[in-house]
């Protein structure tokens, strides 16, 4: 599980958020309320490891973040803003690098799999540079799908996305969850998914 | 390990679909070492002695020109956040993409040297040992690059600063990449030279990719 308390974050001399405390078991989901510049990717950022923390503390499985931090990676999938996908690879290729760099083994039927089941099939071969901003984040998602982190922190995943996309990513999601998984996002609409959601309002 | 290799092929992949940024180092190597000659004029002995420097110079500033993109595009696109947040450590993806620079932009110019050095009427064994000491220098060039374009990824007029950065400290490494041609050539052998080089290079190996990582992190924070 993880658990966050009084997370404070400042830029320059502004302090963006203080006091900032929830905790996440497994099967759940914390929804990342707020308004814009509140500090919500800042957030993210911190909880990732992206950040350095100033004041509070995070733990996951009842250890302190620094101490087990390999541990904490392995179990920790982040969608930000940037898609991180290469331009001039294909979707499969990008899958495949990516597993590879997280120590997983992908093989080409899985990924292939993977993609078409987000509506990316005969797209697979070809450049991302030339795939629409939806494919693109599509393909992301087919990313997150593959990995075998417990912890999915998401920056606003529904963005950019079509009515059956948005579906394909909360089915995604609720799989994630049934199967013990922790999800944290952020979103500025309202979200549906199943399991046990939380709500967290960021405020300055 | 398949983290290593996984960056590695990634990087030459890219690179292929991308020649153009290959082929200007290799074509500016190219360029700068056959415009000497002709500037100079075709006096043999002053060729032969300007050699070694004018190869090493053109490599040096040759392997220089694709540092600036080492990590620039990684950084835009978001994955270097994703390899900062792999499981794999930070400092073994970023020495995977100093073999692949090194790959890219260093080895192509080990293997044109021979060829270019022949302009200067160099003797085989000093055209042998300037290849030896390409060899040896030029993963040093990749390697403290990468520490320079780490430390100013995201730096606005970046490619000028990390020239002002970086020159300096290639300096060592000039001085005794020229040196072991042109001991070589005066008869004095060239070992020593090439040991220190190859000292450099091992140290480099050593230190530059946690370094690298270290500055990157730091980049990523903002």
């Amino acid at each position: 599980m993880l658990c966050v308390s009084n997370l404070s974050c400042s830029r320059g001399d502004r302090r963006l958020f203080s006091g900032v405390s929830f905790s996440l078991q497994p099967g759940q989901w914390l929804h990342l309320e707020g308004d814009n510049g509140v500090g919500k990717t800042s957030l993210l950022r911190l909880i990732c490891g992206l950040s350095e923390l100033d004041e509070g503390q995070i733990t996951w499985q009842g250890q302190p973040v620094h101490q087990c931090a390999d541990e904490f990676r392995a179990d920790l999938a982040y969608l930000g803003h940037q898609l991180a996908l290469k331009d001039d690879l294909t979707p499969l290729e990008n899958l495949r690098v990516d597993a590879a760099v997280s120590g997983v083994h992908l093989s080409a039927p899985q990924a292939m799999a993977a993609l078409a089941q987000l509506g990316l099939r005969g797209r697979e071969h070809l450049p991302v540079r030339v795939l629409s901003q939806g494919q693109k984040r599509r393909t992301a998602l087919a990313r997150l799908q593959l990995s075998r982190a417990k912890l999915w922190v998401l920056d606003e995943p529904f963005v950019a996305l079509d009515a059956t996309a948005q579906n394909a990513l909360a089915m995604v999601i609720n799989e994630h969850l049934s199967q013990q998984g922790l999800v944290l996002l952020t979103s500025h609409q309202a979200v549906k998914l199943g399991g046990q959601g939380l709500t967290y309002r960021l405020t300055a | 390990m398949s983290a290593f290799f996984a960056i590695v092929q990634r990087d030459l992949v890219l690179a292929m679909r991308r020649k153009n940024e290959v082929i200007t180092a290799v074509f500016f190597f190219v360029v700068v070492a056959a415009l000497f000659p002709l500037g100079i004029g075709p006096e043999m002995n002053t060729l032969r002695l300007v050699a070694p420097g004018i190869l090493w110079v053109g490599a040096l500033l040759a392997s220089m020109l694709s540092l600036g993109r080492m990590f620039a595009a990684d950084h835009a696109d978001g994955t270097l956040e994703q390899m900062a947040l792999s499981p794999s450590s930070l400092s073994l993806l970023v020495a995977a993409k100093i073999l692949a620079h090194w790959l890219l932009s260093g080895l192509p110019l080990v293997l044109l040297a021979p060829v270019l050095g022949l302009q200067f009427d160099l003797s085989a064994s000093a055209l042998w040992t300037l290849t030896l000491s390409l060899l040896l220098g030029t993963p040093i060039l990749s390697l403290i690059g990468a520490v320079g374009a780490a430390l100013t990824l995201g730096v606005r007029g970046g490619d000028v600063l990390l020239s002002l950065l970086v020159l300096p400290l290639y300096v060592p490494a000039l001085v005794f990449g020229a040196g072991a041609v042109q001991a070589e050539i005066s008869g004095l052998g060239a070992s020593a030279h090439l040991s220190i080089l190859a000292a450099m290079a091992l140290v480099a190996a050593v230190f530059s990719p946690w370094a690298s990582a270290a500055s990157l992190r730091i980049a990523l924070e903002s």
